[in-house]
């Protein structure tokens, strides 16, 4: 793994300190220790509604076409080495974050990975790691958080990137603005990782496309389905579903769910 | 999260060995029904489903057979009513008949679908745990070019058998899930049962 910000962009601490005051305001709303949670906080369904929509059009009309036109030119294989090359470049974010958490035993996976996928994966274009049975231990900066005990707080729809909390919001902004690879690599090369990360996703909209078609469109109301499908599987990446708790409902006791 | 995962499991295990070590002496408890005949019924489901996704069968043909599965192994009166939620209180006996019936080819088709992305892969049970009233089965899938994925199942013998009555893929629940939907759909048609009935027959 290459030695830590050798060329720190000199705007760095003007970007420090709006995402700094959007951590720390996350930061005070929360309790501290890691908490279940539960339920759906929606206050600002009248505009995350509007956004989905948004979402929704942008998807029909550029997203979707865009990337059926590279699932059909893009091959297989080309397109699942763009997909190991971007999770690659997330590696050292993975590893930095795994140390904010205090799971130094994840940052050693995450940095092995990161070693064997550039040396023997030639740069990242294949995965031997998984091969080899090493785990993937994928994190961000809203697990992080809530490592930390900051709450998921209210859901938002985020336009293009789509469901999200604002614990997760937060996330977002910190990874993208202090992904090491920016402090690494010099700017030409963090656009063009941009770049490549733009087709992986491209690449995944492909891949599941008829999952997600059929979530957003064919679903009777897509808000409410995409918002339970982003909650319940986020809160059970983070282990933030006690067994048998949560919304769970038993339909026996009681039957119609009230 | 994987090895997050992995720990998690190997203390569920540990904890499930001492629990079973601890109780292994005392009078069996008024539990009706057993973690090994709940996981004796996924085992069941799973050997099913995995024989229908690679037996190369047109869709058709496998979505009828999910169907069969689904009508064999799963509480489906139960499911239904829950999914329909409180409105499941003002139906008449007709309509509520008539509704499960139309859920049970709607759910099969719908899951039937998102099953056949499964061919080739496979589902292993791993563990079977008495959670509150019920038992958790907990099984892995394993598809073609994908991480495994976590499926659980829940079993109850409430209905007179054992039979499972919801499916959590990756903590995303199925009833929940179908509740909201139907809920909504029910909705948009103004509240009527009937129109509902229509629609997932059509669909």
């Amino acid at each position: 793994m290459p030695t830590e910000t050798r060329q720190i962009p000199r705007a760095l601490p003007r970007r420090l300190a709006p995402a700094l005051a959007l951590v720390l305001g996350v930061g005070l709303l929360s309790a501290c220790g890691p908490k279940p949670e539960s339920g759906i906080y929606d206050p600002l369904e009248t505009t995350n509604r509007a956004i989905h929509d948004f979402n929704k059009t942008l998807d029909r009309s550029a997203v979707r076409p865009t990337a059926n036109a590279y699932g059909t030119v893009v091959p297989g294989p080309l397109r699942q080495g763009i997909q190991n090359f971007a999770l690659n470049l997330g590696q050292p974010s993975n590893v930095a974050n795994n140390i904010l958490q205090a799971r130094l035993d994840d940052a050693l996976i995450n940095t092995v990975r990161l070693a064997v996928n550039s040396t023997i994966g030639i740069g990242g274009l294949f995965d031997p790691a998984t091969a080899f049975g090493i785990p993937d231990p994928r994190t961000d900066f809203g697990e992080t958080l809530a490592v930390w005990g900051v709450r998921e707080g209210p859901f938002i729809e985020l336009p293009f990137a789509g469901p999200s909390t604002l614990r997760d919001t937060a996330g977002i902004v910190v990874d993208v603005v202090y992904d090491p690879l920016r402090f690494i690599l010099p700017t030409a090369e963090a656009n063009a990782a941009t770049g490549i990360q733009v087709a992986a996703g491209l690449g995944r909209r492909y891949r599941f496309s008829k999952t997600i078609d059929s979530l957003l469109y064919e679903s009777a109301d897509s808000y409410a389905q995409a918002r339970l499908l982003y909650l319940d599987s986020r809160r059970f990446e983070l282990g933030q579903r006690t067994e048998g708790e949560g919304d769970f409902v038993d339909p026996y006791e009681d039957p119609y769910g009230e | 999260m994987e090895s997050d995962r992995n720990r998690r499991d190997v203390l569920g295990l540990a904890l499930a060995g001492i629990v079973v070590a601890g109780t292994a002496g005392l009078p069996r408890p008024a539990l009706a029904l057993s973690t090994d005949e709940a996981r004796g019924l996924i085992d069941k489901v799973v050997g099913d489903v995995n024989s229908v996704i690679n037996s190369g069968a047109s869709e058709g043909r496998m979505l009828s057979q999910f169907e069969q599965i689904f009508v064999s192994y799963s509480d489906v009166p139960v499911i239904a009513r829950s999914v329909l939620g409180p409105a499941a209180r003002q139906a008449s006996p007709a309509q509520l008949r008539a509704f499960t019936k139309a859920y049970q080819g709607y759910l099969s088709r719908k899951y039937g679908r998102r099953f056949r992305e499964f061919i080739g892969g496979r589902i292993e049970v791993k563990d079977a745990r008495p959670v509150k009233s019920y038992t958790e089965v907990i099984s892995t899938a394993y598809l073609q070019g994908e991480a495994p994925f976590d499926v659980r199942w829940h079993v109850s013998d409430k209905s007179g058998r054992a039979l499972f009555f919801n499916i959590i893929i990756e903590g995303v629940n199925l009833l929940a899930t179908e509740r909201t939907e139907i809920g909504s759909l029910l909705d948009s048609k103004g509240g009527n049962i009937d129109a509902l009935i229509q629609t997932l027959n059509a669909t």
